[in-house]
Order: structure tokens, then C-alpha cells, then sequence
């Protein structure tokens, strides 16, 4: 009772906040929409028995990705309104509908055909951790480091991309030498 | 509840999600959704994983929180050079080719 109640409200509930992300025009709405429906997807993996893959969401979504969301939009203009402009509305509708029965119709085909054997099982006497623990450090030990070496890359590569020209403080400067410097950037980029 | 509620719901959202990529112009919003998208399949994964007594989906679904923390680290670096070059995060301007 207590988990179908729980799971018609949390559907309700992402749903909807998904829904503002994806239709609103205001950018600052679409974020804090999209951070509550990370957190309402979390309760889906409590619900499922998956506690150690819902406190990974809660702190690595809506902790560090929308944090980082957030540090982005500071360079954006992000209080005005996003402009769009849309040629065929009724072509998206179809075209979504479409792609996403195909998709789910792959997926679903070879599943239904056969019984599919646990490789590795669940042991409810150890807990979500312990279990997730050993099956991660066991059989997932390369592709766990990989992520990690990727992880370590992207940071790199974040740093680098964002941080350039960022030795120039404009709060540094007067307005006279930020009007010479923007004037001598223009025509470099006019070259 | 059973195994189909929870896959039913993660098509939802991964229709949500698919439908703001395609209408979407604004790359941070087209961001947004691909977030969305990455969720609605971690809520299947954890599905299939619990009600088969298997923990290899929920190992695929920590896989996938990491890709989508990288990804989300390089895009917006790249997002930040694009509008510092352009002026605008429109997905119109990433065309230089007129064709």
C-alpha cells in the first residue's frame, strides 16, 4: 500500500517537474525544476531497494552537476527569457512518439523472449552497500577505474576550457583600460 | 508495484526528455534534457535489477551517473568557449557553413 501510494505520488511529482524543464522559457525555472526531479527520481531507487544508488543521486546530481549547471549559467545571460523558434511542432510530436516506441519496442523484444538468470544476485542479509561494494570491486574493477581515468580527464579538460583567458580580472581594471582591451580583443578576432 | 509501472513511468520521462532535445534551440537547455534522458533509463535499470534479484543494473546505472558527470564537465567548458566567441548559446550559431 505504502509503496504504490509512494509510487503514483513520486511519478506525479517527476513527471510534472520534468515537464517544466522541458517547457518553460525561463533558464533559472528549468533548473531548480530540473534539481527537484532529480531528487524525486532518488526516491524511485529507495523504493527499489537500491539505497546506495540513491544517495549517489541525490549528492552527484543535484550536489555537484547542478552546482555546476548553476556556475555555468553565471556567464550566460540567463534572467532573460530563451528565445526559440520552432518550425514544425506537429512533426516533433510525431517524430518523438515514434523514436521513442521504436526504442522501447527494441529493447523490450529479446527480453520478453527469454528468462534471463541473475549473474549476480542479491543478498538482502548483507544490505545495498556491502553488496553493491562487492560486486563493484569483483567483476566491475576495470570499468571502475576507466571511469575514474575518465572522470580525471574531463575534469582536465573542464579546467582547461573554461580557464582560458580567465587571467584578465576586470574588476581590476578602470573602465578606460576594459575599453581598450575589448577594442584590441574585436579586432584580433576581426583578423 | 510491479516490473512494468516502472518501465512504463521510465518511458515517460524518457519522452519528456527526447522531445526537449529535439524543440530545445538553447544548447543549455538542450543539456537539461539530455540529463532528463539519462535518468529516465537509471530508473529502468534499477527496475530490471531489483525485480530480476540482479545488481548488474544498478551497476550499469552507477556507470552511467559517472558519463553524465563528465559529460556535463566538458560541455559546459565547451558551452563557456562557444559564448565567449559568439556572444549567444543558441544552436543556430553553430553553423559556419551556409549552405
Amino acid at each position: 500500500m505504502f509503496e504504490i501510494v509512494a509510487f503514483y505520488l513520486f511519478s506525479v511529482l517527476t513527471i510534472v517537474m520534468f515537464c517544466i524543464t522541458v517547457f518553460t522559457n525561463n533558464s533559472l525555472y528549468a533548473l531548480s525544476a530540473l534539481a527537484a526531479g532529480m531528487i524525486f527520481i532518488s526516491a524511485f531507487f529507495f523504493l527499489l531497494d537500491a539505497d546506495f544508488l540513491g544517495a549517489v543521486q541525490i549528492v552527484v546530481y543535484t550536489g555537484a552537476v547542478m552546482a555546476l549547471y548553476a556556475f555555468g549559467m553565471m556567464f550566460f545571460d540567463s534572467l532573460s527569457t530563451v528565445k526559440e523558434r520552432i518550425q514544425n511542432p506537429k512533426l516533433v510530436f510525431l517524430l518523438t512518439g515514434i523514436t521513442a516506441l521504436i526504442i522501447v519496442v527494441i529493447f523490450v523484444a529479446p527480453i520478453v523472449g527469454s528468462n534471463i538468470e541473475a549473474q549476480y544476485p542479491v543478498h538482502p542479509e548483507w544490505g545495498n552497500s556491502q553488496d553493491v561494494g562487492i560486486v563493484l570491486f569483483t567483476k566491475y574493477l576495470i570499468p571502475f577505474e576507466v571511469a575514474a581515468v575518465m572522470l580525471l580527464v574531463a575534469m582536465i579538460g573542464g579546467i582547461i576550457l573554461a580557464g582560458k583567458k580567465m587571467e584578465i580580472s576586470y574588476s581590476e581594471m578602470s573602465e578606460e583600460e576594459i575599453d581598450t582591451f575589448e577594442n584590441q580583443i574585436n579586432q584580433k578576432d576581426a583578423k | 508495484m510491479s516490473l512494468n509501472a516502472y518501465l512504463i513511468l521510465s518511458t515517460i520521462l524518457f519522452c519528456i526528455g527526447m522531445f526537449g532535445v529535439i524543440r530545445r534551440k538553447n544548447l543549455l537547455m538542450l543539456f537539461f534534457s539530455t540529463e532528463i534522458m539519462l535518468n529516465a533509463v537509471n530508473i529502468g535499470l534499477a527496475a530490471v535489477s531489483k525485480f530480476h534479484g540482479d545488481l548488474t543494473g544498478q551497476m550499469f546505472a552507477f556507470f552511467i551517473i559517472a558519463i553524465a558527470a563528465s559529460e556535463v564537465a566538458i560541455g559546459l567548458g565547451l558551452l563557456i568557449l562557444w559564448f565567449k566567441k559568439k556572444n549567444s548559446i543558441d544552436l543556430d550559431t553553430l553553423q559556419n557553413l551556409k549552405g
